[in-house]
């Protein structure tokens, strides 16, 4: 049986089991020497685990930590779902740990929506979403009650920015300039000197 | 005569065996080999070629976005492979007895060892690092002076392409001319460390860093590296036009293919091959030095990792260069009778005085900096400054208090974005998410400086290392036990760090992003952690208090050397990767004369 097959037997047996009790375990690590030469893409080196149902929740809150604007894409636009997706499906610690806070994180937000608004956190608009996020957003100011989900969304929004910003899209919006090779390094622009006084 | 096989080793005779391929392994082999002599280089890990060096690869294409895991401590695209603070199969121990602390040792299991990763900082040890007990009566002094090191550092310098400046400071050696390399510009956020540093009383300098600012001047420089040898000069001059200058882009420690940086693999093993007079075995692990009846080292037992039998090589004289504490280990394990405490440990010293350099850390975030214009600041992809030690006055006034100085690396600026680039914003956002976090990213991006210091660490006898008396290796090697304690000494300088770095953000106008650290025992990071380790077989004037002498010739087996960084008596603030090859290349020239002279 090749990986592909064993992703799609996996996802199988995925339909009995709930997928987030399955632990990443069966993954297998990259070792100490993998080929750099070539492009991965998520599920390629372990299988991906996260239930549709999760999927969806994962994508409105990547989307809500980064719409997309008139400069970039929204972060489920760029892939940023199937890299959280990779992330807590991967058989490394601190992975493992993430997939823990993720999978506990997006079941919070599910209860929390129903708690409060009486409807699944897919179903509810934006202002009540917003006010929900607002409560977790920042752990210093989070109320004690919660404490725990303020702790999952700040993780939860690195993941969202890590992933966005390592992709060209959330490069090419940060406006990196650079990995090309030049004849000469000129040091900063004029312009640079002047804006911070040194010129 | 170039990469062979373990048994057709076994079946040569050579003139010198080199344990290792990295800074010292490489340097000897080189210097050996252009003088005509014959080597075999032993190395534990595999065969690696620079031309593998995931150079432009971003993130996006990479697993886990290229993060470090614990296969790959650096980073996915991080050059070393079959390495890292683990090894799998190879474990040491650490002593958890009272007042020690962790400690930590990086190995690489590949050709050119740890050099294809290290961060290319290459500074001279000053005329004070030489004689430290001297100046100050703590430590130990070295054998040798700055005068006996110089004209090999100025070699070094010219073989392998450093860039930096003379700025005439105090214990801080200038080149002559014609060895240092230009450096390149400073970036922006360098430029302002360099303004408030001038302010707070301190300089901030040309970096010196392993990387071809241009072209090596292949015309002049063979006839200085090998006076009197033309076929060397010859050899070396083809091998300069090989070499690139840097295109000021990808990291340098991913590896590089065009060869503008220093690795062993791309510097000193190439123009060795050539002469024809290396052979390599890869995938080599030295488990013992074997002796002769008459007590000469005869050559070493290694385990050939592809069969896992073990195989003997001889030769006239035996060089130890893999790395200070692994060529510790293969001294203890190498008890033939009359050796029980180790080979060449006559002085009990062998395992002693182990060091490693005083680091700690601090960042921040710079208004001044915020929505600058986009622009390209990789340049050399390290630091382009940096501040040397400034403390030598305050010091002997008695206004410190410790001993002895660290420089300052540090760094900032629009680099291509990584994973945890923006990790913790919300420190600055107060939590902001949506579209006013898209805003805070360009704002904030690029607009961080973060400082390391790099300190020297004062011997001392509570670090040390020794044999486990039961844990053995997967090639049933016994494997080192770890003892590390950082004095006073250390942890102040750690703290002093600190406030330095603060100072310098604060003076800038910026924020520091944790509070420094006032307690110097949290400030300083772990034993093993900068990965420049030092000691454990020290040179000296005394067989009765060291294990070589000045040329890094054990005082009990005299065709027995120890040349990497394992005979250093002192750890000075300057990262030691320069001192271990000129060192390297001292103890060539003498095993050289000495073979001339038929002593060996």
């Amino acid at each position: 049986m090749d990986r592909r097959e064993t992703i799609k037997w996996m996802l199988a047996a995925s339909a009995v089991i709930p997928l987030s009790r399955i632990h990443a375990a069966a993954a297998e690590s990259y070792g100490t020497d993998p080929n750099l030469q070539r492009v991965y893409h998520p599920g390629d080196l372990w299988p991906l685990t996260l239930t549709q149902s999760q999927r969806d929740r994962a994508t409105l809150l990547c989307d809500t930590i980064l719409p997309a604007d008139a400069t970039s894409p929204s972060a489920s636009q760029v892939g940023v779902v199937d890299l959280i997706d990779e992330w807590i499906s991967a058989p490394y610690p601190t992975q493992r740990k993430d997939r823990d806070l993720v999978l506990r994180g997006l079941d919070w937000l599910d209860s929390e929506s129903q708690r409060r608004f009486a409807k699944p956190w897919l179903d509810i608009p934006a202002p009540q979403l917003q006010a929900i996020c607002d409560d977790i957003c920042w752990v210093p100011k989070a109320k004690p009650e919660f404490l725990e989900a303020a702790r999952f969304f700040a993780r939860y929004r690195d993941l969202t920015t890590g992933g966005f910003y390592t992709s060209p899209q959330g490069r090419a919006d940060l406006r990196y300039v650079g990995n090309t090779p030049l004849p000469r390094f000129d040091g900063p622009p004029l312009e640079v000197l002047k804006k911070v006084g040194l010129a | 005569m170039p990469f062979i096989s373990a048994q057709a080793a076994a079946h040569k005779d050579y003139d010198v065996i080199v344990v290792g391929s990295g800074a010292a392994g490489g340097q000897i082999a080189y210097t050996l080999t252009m003088d005509g002599v014959r080597v075999l280089m032993l190395e534990a890990g595999r065969k690696y070629d620079a031309s593998e060096a995931a150079m432009f690869q971003t993130p996006d294409v990479a697993p886990l976005r290229g993060m470090d895991t614990p296969d790959k401590n650096f980073g996915f695209y991080d050059a070393t492979v079959d390495g890292g603070w683990q090894v799998p199969g190879e474990p040491y121990i650490v002593g958890k007895g009272e007042g020690e602390t962790d400690f930590k040792w990086w190995r690489a299991r590949m050709l050119g060892g740890r050099t294809n990763h290290w961060g290319r900082i290459s500074l001279r040890n000053g005329p004070y690092d030489f004689k430290p007990r001297t100046r100050d009566g703590l430590g130990i002094d070295w054998p040798i002076a700055y005068e006996d090191l110089a004209p090999y550092y100025d070699k070094v310098e010219m073989l392998v392409g450093i860039y930096g400046s003379n700025d005439g400071l105090e214990n801080t050696p200038d080149s002559p001319a014609g060895c240092l390399l230009p450096p390149p510009k400073p970036i922006v956020s360098e430029l302002l460390v360099q303004k408030h540093t001038a302010r707070l009383g301190f300089p901030t300098v040309a970096g010196h860093r392993a990387v071809l600012t241009q072209a090596l001047d292949w015309r002049r420089l063979p006839a200085k590296l090998h006076p009197g040898n033309p076929t060397a000069q010859k050899i070396i001059a083809a091998d300069m036009q090989k070499r690139v200058p840097c295109f000021w882009a990808t990291p340098c420690g991913n590896g590089c293919s065009i060869r503008a940086n220093y690795q062993s693999t791309t510097v000193h093993l190439p123009p060795a091959l050539a002469t024809g007079k290396l052979d390599i075995v890869t995938d080599a692990m030295v488990a013992e030095i074997t002796l002769s009846k008459n007590g000469r080292a005869s050559g070493v037992r290694f385990v050939d990792r592809h069969s896992g039998k073990r195989v003997e090589v001889r030769a006239r004289a035996v060089v130890l260069a893999a790395s200070a504490f692994e060529s510790v280990r293969i001294l203890f394990n190498s008890h033939p009778s009359g050796h029980a405490a180790g080979l060449a440990n006559s002085s009990g010293r062998l395992g002693r005085y182990l060091m490693d350099t005083v680091g700690s850390s601090l960042g921040g975030q710079v208004p001044l900096l915020e929505n600058l214009p986009p622009h390209n600041e990789e340049g050399a992809s390290g630091g382009h400054l940096y501040v040397p030690w400034w403390g030598y006055q305050a010091q002997a006034a008695g206004k410190l208090d410790f001993p002895r100085g660290y420089h300052i690396e540090f760094g900032g600026g629009r680099r291509m974005p990584d994973f945890d680039t923006l990790e913790g914003l919300e420190w600055l956002t107060n939590g902001s998410y949506g579209t006013k976090l898209k805003e805070d990213a360009r704002r904030y991006y690029g607009s961080f400086v973060h400082f390391s210091g790099r300190g020297e660490m004062i011997p001392n006898e509570k670090s040390y290392c020794e044999i486990d008396p039961t844990v053995k290796d997967r090639w049933g090697i016994p494997v080192l036990r770890f003892h590390w304690q950082w004095s006073e000494h250390e942890t102040r300088q750690a703290a002093h760090m600190q406030q330095t770095f603060a100072a310098i953000i604060e003076s800038m106008g910026g924020r520091v992003r944790n509070q420094p650290q006032a307690d110097g025992a949290k400030a300083i990071s772990a034993g093993g952690s900068i990965i420049h380790e030092i000691g454990g077989a020290i040179m000296g004037d005394d067989p009765q208090t060291s294990v070589v002498n000045q040329w890094c010739q054990t005082w009990e087996i005299n065709n027995l050397f120890v040349a990497d960084g394992a005979p250093f008596p002192s750890n000075a603030d300057k990262n030691p990767t320069l001192t271990i090859m000129a060192n390297a290349w001292r103890v060539g020239d003498h095993i050289v004369d000495r073979m001339k002279r038929r002593e060996l």
